[in-house]
């Protein structure tokens, strides 16, 4: 098929759509009275975090973030951390100097910074110009996002007006580690992405 | 490589499965289990049912005017970088993608779920060319290297016991034999996966949103693949059916909530990604919009709302029919209630049958997130099959007698009778015969001496006149 | 208040004793009510089967007949469906006597509930019962609150049920699944069919119930066929038969 054809679905399909004249209702504006809102977003943010397989830990500082990640026997025989948040917690992997994606494949962990939280679902915004490639999210056996107590928002409608006109390039909610059922609706924990995910949420 | 099942109508294809006493009620466990799910984060939204509306109002609006919204959507694609291309049909979609393939001499695709490249018959067209495709999703690429096809649009392999998979496993990915632990064999796929996205050229993705205002992708994954697939390789090509767009950035929040919550009850997917434009200067992005019937589709004031569906499986899940019969019994890419509108919309003649595997419960109904009045749809395209002349002839006829009958009482008194008196004077087995479909596992109505309108001409002496002269 | 009585075909014809209840339970609460001649079946299994042509003239021919009538009840929530919700397309738009049928047709609970709005019922029914939900009385009517749905609403056979004296109603696992009936389906489609009345039954045996009492008796009639065929040990009632105080067989 040549290109000049192509160019003729094109003009096809957009003069079939426009010609056919169906009644365009207005869009809906949304009633913001009407969503759900928490007494406690924190609160419900770590509910929903648990759920999803998450875990939670609410921290003063760095010094508490690294002492609690030292507990874990994942991290403190780690041998590649690439961190986005070195205030927090120094990595000893710099992902910016890796020109291939691929050549992160055999990291341990990735620290990330989130921009907010959302309480309804537990996930976490996280902004992929934060950090040289967007594949350091996906790729590392585990995950630490540390995102700020001042940044739980109640629900995605909150979010998405949060990040408000999405800049060139990525962005995601994450939610909980990643994780399968697809062998009889058994959850597994660590399909592809990371196997366990912890958030700090800092005063 | 998956061998499409050959079109045979739903009875048939379904007698299997339904009566295989441990694997149907097995399967319907499992997906009642997820509808039960979706019944608890659905209740824990106080706002659902405004959602619904919201997220229907939002559907309806955009297929009204398509047309704006999709140039709207490849004026803001193509600033951001990416390449946009339009496809008539499912043989010009997969030209596009080859020839993209062919651009970068590649062999080696790694692919995550995308229901439109079902339909669109990509893997085996790939294949034939020479294109080595891995399915990604686990449920994908168990049912990928099974070679079957997903019986389900968001639980590909739900109908598969893990003493299957670990059976597959065994042949293909060396585990050992016999183990069936799904920790085990989910670890095993990693693996071998990892491997598989390393060596990945061109990752191939679906599309669950595509935003008009922003020219942006949203792909949602709980496994993480499809951000594994379209973060690795330079080039990513995302595929998608033109019904997928939404108007603004904000209507996200309608439909990210709906979708996980509808889909599995999760309250989001572990991995909501957002793509505005290729990864770097050094990337591409490459969406390729599908027509495919759907503008078609569109024209139909009955069916328009089908294209409103965002595949979250609620239906499937919540349909008794389709939790009993297994998905592949409805010989279609999309099963269940949904697959039963969209597919003889595309092709009547073949799936004629699917729109009454139907018991008209309505429960996909109320269970649709954007609010596609399903079981509507489904007796409004069985009356579509009978204009078209598709019922087969023992029905229609028997419809015309039943027309006939219920149009003269006098006649459908004396029918009544004689079929009351046979029923009881004849023996069972004149009455319960493999011939009388009713019979095979039920039982017929013991049938009483009187029928109701006897007794009420005996025992209610104040009878109006005769309706049925009047009419005559 | 002149009720015409709209007994559906399969009751007319074999289970007449459904239709004696109904009309005896109106006739208590002192409805004026009458079974008009002539009727036959509100044409609903041609238009489940999508035959919109055969299903017309029998749609039109009922209008005709229950034209006259102030209200028209219907111990049926399908039958009564297929009215209020169905029948639309075979009438011109400004159809004033189609307007006023379908807007008088009750179900037979919707009825007591709505517009006689009953708080007693002198009836006891010493048992222990389970509820089997029509589907379209459920999803059609709204005569309760569907699973599915997360809009309260009242469940209306069930408030009628609870006047009924030592009635204990135990709940099943799946409140409101369809049991399979489907009209026409029951024969498209014999083995999903069958599967389905059959998780049905063994539900309501599991929560112990005597009797499933459900406010359709076109489902009951599948159940019961597959009640008798595996010889289970529940018996089925219409709703109707509840509340005139038949005796549990």
């Amino acid at each position: 098929m040549s290109a000049a054809q192509r160019g003729n679905s094109r003009q096809s399909i957009l003069d079939r759509l426009l010609s056919k004249d169906i009644t365009v209702p207005p869009l809906p504006q949304i009633d913001h009275d009407a969503l759900v809102r928490f007494d406690d977003p924190l609160a419900k943010f770590g509910e929903m975090l648990a759920l999803v397989g998450g875990d939670l830990h609410i921290v003063d500082s760095s010094v508490q973030v690294m002492s609690i990640l030292g507990e874990l026997a994942v991290f403190r025989d780690a041998a590649r951390i690439a961190s986005m948040v070195p205030e927090v917690v120094p990595g000893n992997f710099d992902a910016a100097a890796i020109d291939d994606p691929h050549d992160l494949a055999a990291l341990d962990w990735t620290i990330l910074r989130g921009e907010f939280a959302v309480a309804e679902n537990g996930a976490i915004w996280v902004d992929g110009n934060s950090m040289p490639h967007r594949v350091l999210i996906f790729i590392a056996q585990y995950l630490a996002i540390v995102v700020s107590r001042n940044e739980i928002l109640n629900n995605m409608h909150e979010a998405y007006a949060r990040v408000g006109h999405p800049k060139p390039g990525f962005g995601i909610f994450v939610s909980g580690p990643s994780k399968t059922a697809d062998i009889e609706q058994s959850l597994v924990l660590g399909a592809h992405g990371c196997r366990k995910l912890q958030v700090f949420v800092m005063a | 490589m998956s061998t499409p099942l050959p079109i045979i109508d739903h009875p048939i294809a379904a007698k299997n499965f339904v009566t295989n006493d441990q694997r149907s009620p097995w399967h319907d466990t499992a997906l009642w289990f997820v509808r039960s799910k979706r019944d608890k984060q659905a209740a824990s939204v106080p706002e659902w049912e405004y959602l619904r509306s919201l997220a229907s109002q939002i559907k309806t609006h955009t297929i009204a005017d398509l047309g704006r919204y999709l140039q709207e959507f490849e004026r803001n694609a193509t600033a951001l970088g990416a390449n946009v291309y339009y496809a008539a049909d499912a043989a010009e979609h997969n030209q596009i993608v080859l020839e993209i393939l062919r651009r970068h001499s590649t062999t080696r695709i790694i692919k995550s779920k995308s229901m439109l490249t079902e339909e669109c018959g990509l893997n085996p067209f790939l294949e034939a060319a020479g294109i080595d495709v891995v399915d990604t999703d686990l449920g994908e690429r168990i049912v990928q290297l099974r070679g079957e096809s997903p019986s389900h649009i968001v639980l590909p392999a739900i109908h598969i016991k893990k003493e299957e998979v670990g059976e597959t496993f065994h042949r293909h990915l060396g585990t050992q034999a016999g183990a069936s632990d799904p920790a085990y064999l989910t670890e095993a796929a990693r693996g071998h996966l990892r491997g598989k996205f390393l060596a990945g050229e061109v990752g191939i993705t679906g599309v669950n949103f595509a935003i008009a205002e922003t020219g942006g992708l949203v792909v949602c994954t709980n496994e993480g693949n499809a951000d594994l697939g379209a973060s690795l390789p330079r080039v990513h090509i995302a595929c998608m059916g033109i019904e997928k767009l939404i108007p603004r950035f904000q209507d996200l929040a309608v439909f990210i909530r709906l979708l996980a919550r509808s889909a599995t009850g999760q309250p989001i997917t572990s991995y909501t990604s957002h793509f505005h434009g290729p990864r770097d200067s050094a990337s591409e992005l490459h969406i390729v919009l599908v027509d495919n019937g759907r503008t078609r589709l569109r024209e139909s004031p009955e069916f328009r709302a089908a294209m409103h569906c965002i595949r979250c499986g609620a239906c499937m899940n919540t349909c008794p029919v389709f939790r009993r019969s297994g998905g592949h019994s409805y010989r279609a890419t999309v099963p269940g209630p949904i697959g039963s509108i969209l597919s003889p919309s595309q092709n009547p003649k073949g799936h004629k049958s699917l729109p009454y595997a139907c018991s008209l419960c309505g429960s996909c109904t109320d269970v649709c997130p954007v609010r596609i009045p399903l079981h509507h749809q489904l007796l409004a395209m069985r009356g579509d099959l009978v204009s078209k002349g598709l019922l087969p002839l023992e029905k229609r006829l028997s419809m015309k007698a039943a027309s006939f009958l219920f149009r003269h009482p006098t006649l459908f008194a004396i029918a009544g009778r004689i079929g009351r008196i046979s029923l009881r004077v004849l023996p069972h087995w004149a009455t319960h015969h493999r011939f009388n479909t009713w019979s095979i596992a039920r039982e017929l109505p013991q049938p009483p001496r009187q029928s109701f309108r006897q007794w009420y001409a005996i025992n209610r002496s104040k009878m109006l006149p005769k309706a049925s002269e009047k009419l005559s | 208040m002149n009720v015409g009585l709209f007994v559906p075909c399969y009751v007319d014809q074999f289970y007449p004793d459904v239709a004696i209840a109904t009309l005896e339970l109106l006739e208590r609460l002192n409805v004026s009510v009458e079974y008009p001649d002539g009727q036959t079946c509100c044409g609903q299994p041609m238009a489940n089967t999508g035959c919109n042509e055969d299903t017309a003239p029998v749609a039109r021919r009922f209008v005709e007949i229950f034209a006259d009538y102030d209200m028209i009840v219907c111990p049926s929530g399908s039958c009564t469906a297929m009215v209020k919700h169905h029948y639309a397309g075979y009438f011109a738009d400004n159809d004033a006597k189609f307007a006023h049928v379908r807007d008088n047709t009750y179900e037979l609970c919707e009825f007591l509930h709505d517009v006689l709005k009953i708080d007693s019922l002198d009836v006891r029914f010493p048992h222990r019962a389970s509820i089997h939900q029509a589907c379209h009385g459920l999803r059609e009517l709204r005569l309760g609150a569907s699973s599915e749905s997360m809009q309260p609403r009242e469940d209306k056979v069930r408030r009628i049920l609870d006047l009924v004296r030592d009635l204990e109603i135990v709940p099943t696992t799946r409140i409101d699944e369809c049991c399979g009936f489907g009209g026409t389906f029951a024969v498209n489609e014999p083995d999903v069919s069958a599967a389905m009345g059959r998780d049905r039954v063994a539900d309501h045996l599991a929560s112990s119930s005597e009797v499933i009492i459900s406010a359709d008796m076109s489902c009951l009639m599948h159940l019961q066929g597959l009640i008798r065929r595996e010889k289970r040990p529940i018996e089925v009632m219409h709703v109707a038969q509840v509340l005139v105080g038949r005796k549990l067989k």
